[in-house]
């Protein structure tokens, strides 16, 4: 596993590159004097690049940046086992490389790229934020509305839920109500507390699991739409079965997180009559499973893959080389 | 700080300077806390212990792990059923736990830059059938679980036989069908989550044997005026693998995690060294009973609808995969427990006792081959088989996680935190696992759970 020995290489390496700034037995320092003499001698061919190093708005940085480049690329012709000599102002990681003395590429990519090394840890924090706000996003979206539910019913709630994440819903002898462009809809669906919802169409909705609190009390939905959804996987499915008395049609194409392990607990929605489980990502074998669900669920029309793309053609015919006559 | 200074610093004893040799690959020299087993149930303990602590990096962690291929851990070679359909509640709420984790798994075990872990969860749940005799318990049994909030149904064996047809529900009088939150999942991926997760939370792994536990007596009296020998753990000699050095660490806190194990690292303690009968003489009941395993294939079988089905023979099995194949098993009586010195598979066990009772009860099974078999241990507690958590009454800082005999991959992380919860706060906060505590064995309460495989 590359990914976390990477990770754990750059917490181990800190300590040590501290290790190092300190004290220890053997070490190997450059002269911070012989370093300048010799960006000096190189000073000729890049005077032009030096311009821009000057008025570079963060000067010290540049500087630093180009010497721990420059040490990358070209490890110091002598090397001293001496004392190191504190010039003060290492402090920490960040500023190690001001005790190295490089010159090396001068793009602007790569200073900002250094200046973020530099604060490995902020940056961290900050990906961690910005990972935790976008999750604490989902969530608030699913979040119950018990206060409409209270006031209204289940219906009313499931309606309101469905419209605010942008689905459609359907009341029972009525038309489809879709929030606009701008995910504004109206509100005369209040009134219509006791008219069961009977379809429900949630696709490309960011529910998961939670949200599902607020699908599962419309008791006589029959038709429901999942399809594209980002966050509906296999233990979504596993929820579905208050629906089985009334649910009719179900459609879950697209959902990249579904995979045959929550397929086969749809058996337990005995009512339903078409499935769509076409276009799965995380299924592996899209045609076996399209059987096997359709030996679980005699009495369903399953849309899926077809089963023929999993076979593999046989011996006899495989397409000939072209090559020539096989050796005898 | 001068130069000077820090380099004598490094060279006194308690410094990380040695010239002489790399000693890198030795535990250090003093850990918080010592963690004996690198399994699920160890993983749990010091994934909480990190969670919990406070503040951030305050407690130094050491897990001790002989065994790195985890070729002979429980965790790995077992069939990953997770269910709630328990008799004792502290059981129900552990695995209802336990279930909320590993659905949020990738929000506790997050680990930058990582891709996120796919445990293979197969929600299909758990079907325990039982005969006359046992519908009884049966019903007792899903009333408690109701009440703890463990979605389960009753069926009779007319709903059985519409729902699963397959199954011959000759001798059966009652079901009860978990419906949601149970299944089976991939172990090796959460132990390997768990230890990528802790990893980065900074605990340290090594790779060696607990050999030795240097320990202090202290003699002191009740409140009633008994005298009571508290002893204090305050050294654990770690062997380094296929060698002879070993590494005492300094600890504070040792948690017993070594699944089968566990009863010989008690004993290592000096648990169990006195006149039987009396606290000091009360073994750790934890052995090791190997359990064999069998992965067949029957084109005729079950479909993709099959959950965990556990015969009231003791014969379980559930579906593996698409293709048809099925794993399986079955556990022994007392007398014909086998030799659990090695990890040999018996299939005599197959063709004597686990093959009629799978083939009476789904017919479809009289036509099956045996494709592969495997042997695990169970950390079996002979006591109650029930786990045993929390400190040891005379041992002061040695803590228990372990003798779940065959349910402990199940429960590990709601145990995890209630150890963590144990050694940072000194009592059971979340789930109240007051009757699992290690004191129960001198005193006789038996936790019998009715529902073991």
């Amino acid at each position: 596993m590359a990914a976390p020995k990477a990770v754990s290489d750059r917490i181990s390496m800190s300590p040590q590159i501290e290790a190092c700034s300190a004290v220890s037995a053997f070490r190997v320092s450059v002269n911070t004097q012989e370093a300048r003499s010799k960006r000096q001698q190189k000073a000729s061919p890049t005077k032009a690049r030096d311009g821009i190093a000057d008025t570079h708005p963060l000067g010290v940085g540049k500087d630093r940046t180009l010497q721990a480049q420059r040490l990358l690329s070209h490890p110091p012709q002598s090397l001293h086992l001496v004392a190191p000599v504190w010039n003060g102002g290492t402090r920490g990681i960040s500023g190690l490389s001001r005790v190295v003395a490089p010159k090396g590429n001068q793009k602007k990519g790569r200073s900002l790229l250094q200046f973020l090394a530099d604060r490995f840890y902020d940056v961290e924090a900050l990906r961690d934020h910005l990972l935790r706000k976008r999750v604490s996003k989902v969530h608030q979206k699913n979040r119950p509305f018990n206060h409409i539910n209270q006031r209204y019913g289940p219906y009313v709630a499931g309606a309101y839920f469905i419209l605010k994440q942008g689905g459609a819903v359907r009341f029972q002898g009525r038309e489809w109500s879709r929030p606009n462009q701008r995910g504004h809809f109206s509100l005369d669906f209040l009134k219509l507390q006791a008219v069961p919802v009977e379809a429900v169409d949630a696709s490309g909705c960011a529910i998961n699991y939670q949200g599902l609190d607020s699908l599962l009390a419309l008791k006589e939905l029959q038709s429901l739409w999942l399809q594209r959804c980002p966050h509906v996987d296999d233990w979504c499915l596993s929820r579905l079965h208050p629906l089985a008395s009334s649910l009719q049609e179900l459609s879950l194409a697209g959902c990249p997180r579904v995979s045959e392990r929550g397929l086969a607990c749809l058996h337990h929605l005995w009512n339903l009559r078409r499935l769509d489980i076409s276009d799965l990502p995380a299924v592996s074998s899209p045609g076996l499973t399209r059987i096997l669900v359709e030996e679980m669920l005699p009495s369903c029309e399953v849309l899926g893959a077809d089963w023929a793309q999993d076979l593999k053609l046989g011996p006899e015919e495989q397409p000939r080389d072209t090559a020539g006559p096989t050796p005898a | 700080m001068s130069e000077i200074k820090k380099k004598i610093r490094s060279i006194l004893p308690g410094g990380d300077w040695n010239p002489l040799y790399d000693t890198s690959y030795l535990p250090p020299e003093s850990s918080d806390v010592v963690i004996v087993g690198g399994g699920v149930l160890g993983l749990s303990v010091a994934y909480w212990l990190k969670k919990l602590e406070k503040p951030r990096g305050a407690i130094r962690v050491l897990v001790v792990e002989r065994d790195h291929t985890y070729s002979r851990a429980s965790t790995v070679l077992s069939v990953g059923g997770i269910r709630q359909q328990f008799s004792v509640p502290e059981n129900v709420q552990l695995s209802i736990f336990s279930i909320d984790f590993l659905r949020n798994i990738n929000e506790y075990l997050a680990v930058a830059d990582d891709p996120p872990l796919d445990i293979q969860f197969n929600p299909s749940g758990y079907l325990l059938l039982a005969s006359e005799k046992g519908a009884a318990i049966m019903e007792n049994n899903v009333k408690v679980q109701r009440q703890e909030g463990a979605k389960v149904c009753l069926m009779s064996p007319e709903q059985l036989r519409n729902k699963f047809p397959w199954i011959n529900t000759e001798g059966v009088a009652l079901a009860s069908y978990g419906m949601e939150h149970e299944g089976w999942f991939d172990p090796w991926c959460l132990l390997q989550g768990l230890r990528r997760k802790v990893q980065s939370m900074g605990v340290l792994f090594c790779r060696g044997e607990v050999t030795r536990f240097v320990s202090s007596s202290n003699l002191m009296k009740t409140a009633s005026g008994e005298e009571v020998n508290l002893k204090r753990i305050h050294e654990v000699h770690v062997k380094i693998d296929q060698s002879l050095e070993y590494q005492p660490v300094e600890c504070a806190i040792v948690i017993n995690a070594a699944g089968a194990w566990s009863g010989q690292v008690a004993e290592l303690a000096g648990i169990g060294k006195g006149p039987p009968g009396t606290l000091q003489g009360t073994k750790l009941p934890v052995e090791l009973r190997k359990r064999y395993v069998y992965l067949w294939h029957c084109p005729q079988g079950p479909g993709l609808e099959t959950p965990f089905v556990i015969d009231p023979s003791g014969t379980y099995f559930r579906r593996e995969g698409l293709g048809h194949n099925y794993l399986g098993g079955c556990s022994p009586t007392e007398e014909e427990e086998p030799d659990p010195g090695n990890l040999e598979v018996d299939h005599d066990f197959f063709q004597d006792r686990v093959w009629p009772p799978l083939a009476q009860r789904v017919p479809a099974f009289e036509t099956l081959k045996v494709r592969s078999a495997w042997a695990g241990y169970y950390d079996y507690n002979t006591f109650d088989q029930n786990g045993v958590v929390g400190p040891h009454p005379l041992v002061i800082n040695m803590y228990f996680a372990t003798g779940f005999s065959g349910h402990g991959l199940q429960q590990a992380p709601a145990v995890g935190r209630a150890v963590a919860e144990m050694v940072l706060e000194g009592h059971f906060q979340t789930i109240n696992l007051s009757s699992f505590l290690f004191s129960r064995f001198y005193s006789g309460e038996k936790v019998q759970e009715h529902n073991i495989i």
